[in-house]
């Protein structure tokens, strides 16, 4: 059974066919034409150009005759666009351009991204290659390089410092990715709707995304410094924790819980602005339509929010995690 | 009867939304106050004495006697005017190169056809989601055999040509209906007349969303001068907040002074860009 999507390839692929056919016909008419034009301007034609040419037109009738009887439809898209290239060379070289307007279209395309490309080859795919290369190496620096494989691979897990330094990264990455997502896409929606200052929200709470790590880092060691700090005093005096269990937030295992709490509190913000662009892609008639039909808040955001932001959300943990997997600067 | 059982009806239906919108809006005074009052606080203890910063009983977020002359003496304790000089340098630069190159690559990317363009653009895509820690030990080793270790111009080369830039340029473009550039084709404009006399003008909200992640980025850099600057004169704000940190731990006051002036030009350009910035992400489909 065809499906409705492939009947419409099909249809598209015979249009497509007979579209060429045309072209291919016409293109033997100019051809013809051309062969007349040759005649007349033979002289300023060299005899090495000519046969080259001769030889081109030879592979190109080869080629008709092959797409003629050529069933496979991709097969004959291939030798389609392969004629037509040879085709375009020989109208080059009768004309007598030096470079085919297919090469000067590329070099104009290829001007626009050089200046952009090499700097982004030199200072960013090389290093990234020769990290590559480098982890089945043995390299100290300064001596020759060999080559040992897999060897390295073997030597992770133990080293103890990795496998320390992994078990903390995903614990980390556990704890922030659900919080931050669930948290930036609640903001996301309460600042999607008519409030007043919403604009001067949205600003507060990107404001920590652009705030330099250090300085906030600076601010962060002292609200949260575990005999000085107003957090602490707060939870003395307010909700009256004893003084020997005031937390110490930046050692032992409540590090990482700092740790956690930061970074959300940092990229909440950013993460924020890309769910409420997936937002503000969400046609209002859907909405309409739910209401029409009885929806509740629940049930809008169950059935048509949280299924129109798949991609968003998809795109957000896929962000969230490989930044978590970066972090270092955070731990400085 | 039946006429005031509706009206109680719609009463307390009004009633459940107003209470719904109170509670939106103490939610939303509560993520606010969390997100400004380490900012608030961070300004109130810059004109502290140190032993005011910390003092909770009473707590004065503007002490009698406020210490403006915190805000003249982190500029001898350091050379901070050096720092910021260095700063202010690179980000331009890198700002501005990082803008030209990439919309000039996203339009050759998005509105033009040639050769292996699928295959230069998945260099640039693979590269995206790579953590720089992976490649900047070979990268430090490559820039030093080059000569560019502890010079300001390694810092530009490493932030100008971000695949992120023109990934996000390219996006946007591509929102762009294509009829514009051939119509300014067929009328015999270049393709260098359509990207500065149709494209650029179109893409405001592009270009100031990609002039805040790079100025942003490039002025709050830690990582990348810690690795590659050594020389003092050379330093950036961000090592300068850091070493000042590391030299005068107990100046609260100081710090936090240091802090508020490595925060202003950011804010200052966050704010003055920041109408375009949704606009921005959601069309240059940063939203995936």
């Amino acid at each position: 059974m065809r499906t409705a999507a492939e009947g419409i390839c099909g249809f598209i692929g015979d249009r497509h066919e007979t579209l060429k056919g045309n072209n291919v016909h016409h293109a033997g008419s100019i051809y013809s034409i051309g062969n007349g034009d040759r005649k007349g301007r033979g002289l300023g034609m060299d005899g090495k150009k000519q046969t080259k040419v001769e030889k081109m037109e030879v592979q190109s009738a080869e080629l008709m005759q092959k797409i003629r009887v050529e069933s496979d439809q991709k097969e004959k898209q291939k030798l389609i666009a392969q004629r037509e290239r040879i085709q375009r060379k020989v109208t080059a070289l009768r004309n007598d351009r030096v470079v085919s307007r297919e090469t000067k279209r590329d070099m104009v395309a290829y001007s626009f991204i050089a200046p952009n490309f090499i700097g982004f080859a030199v200072f960013t795919l090389v290093p990234i290659a020769f990290a590559f290369a480098l982890a089945f190496m043995n390299w100290d620096g300064s001596n020759e390089i060999t080559f040992v494989g897999l060897q390295n691979f073997a030597k992770l897990p133990q080293d103890t410092f990795f496998v320390a330094a992994l078990k903390n990264t995903i614990v980390y990455v556990i704890g922030t990715v659900p919080l931050t997502m669930i948290a930036s896409l609640a903001l996301a929606i309460v600042l999607n709707q008519k409030i007043v200052a919403r604009g001067f929200f949205r600003t507060v709470a990107f404001f920590p995304y652009v705030a330099s790590l250090v300085a906030i880092t600076a601010v962060w060691s002292m609200i949260f410094h575990p005999s000085k700090g107003p957090i602490n005093y707060i939870l003395y005096s307010v909700f009256g924790v004893p003084q020997e269990n005031l937390p110490k937030w930046f050692s032992g295992n409540l590090v990482l819980l700092t740790l956690i709490l930061f970074s959300v509190w940092k990229y909440m913000g950013y993460y924020m602005v890309i769910y409420l662009a997936g937002l503000q892609g969400i046609s209002a008639e859907l909405y309409e339509a739910g209401s029409l039909d009885g929806a509740g808040t629940w049930q809008k955001f169950k059935y048509i929010t949280w299924p129109q932001l798949r991609s968003t959300t998809f795109f957000v943990v896929v962000m969230l995690t490989i930044n978590c997997f970066k972090v270092y600067d955070i731990g400085v | 009867m039946s006429n005031t059982a509706e009206k109680t009806k719609y009463r307390s239906k009004h009633k459940s939304e107003i209470a719904g919108k109170v509670a939106i809006y103490l939610i939303l005074l509560l993520i606010t106050a969390a997100m400004v009052v380490p900012f608030l606080w961070m300004l109130s203890a810059s004109i502290k004495s140190n032993r005011e910063v910390f003092l909770m009983d009473p707590f004065e977020w503007i002490p009698k006697e406020p210490k403006w002359d915190n805000y003249i003496k982190i500029w001898t304790k350091i050379p901070l005017l050096k720092f910021v000089q260095n700063t202010v340098f690179l980000t331009i630069v890198v700002t501005c190169l990082q803008l030209v190159t990439s919309s000039f690559a996203a339009y050759s990317f998005a509105k033009l056809e040639f050769k292996h363009k699928n295959a230069l653009f998945m260099a640039y895509i693979a590269t995206i989601a790579m953590p720089w820690q992976v490649y900047m030990v070979p990268q430090f080793i490559m820039m030093r055999a080059m000569g560019l270790n502890d010079r300001l111009l390694a810092m530009i080369c490493l932030q100008a040509f971000s695949a992120f830039g023109v990934f996000l340029m390219k996006q946007f473009y591509e929102g762009i209906p294509s009829e514009l550039c051939e119509a300014a084709r067929i009328d015999g404009m270049s393709e260098y007349r359509i990207y500065a006399k149709i494209m650029l003008p179109l893409s405001k909200p592009a270009l100031s969303t990609l002039t805040i992640f790079t100025f942003v980025n490039t002025w709050n850099d830690y990582l990348g001068p810690l690795i590659y600057l050594k020389t003092e004169t050379k330093k950036t704000i961000q090592l300068g907040l850091k070493m000042f940190i590391g030299q005068y731990s107990a100046e609260y006051g100081l710090i936090m002074a240091g802090s508020v002036v490595s925060l202003i030009p950011v804010i200052i350009v966050f704010l003055c860009l920041q109408k375009y910035f949704v606009e921005g992400v959601a069309s240059t489909g940063l939203k995936g």
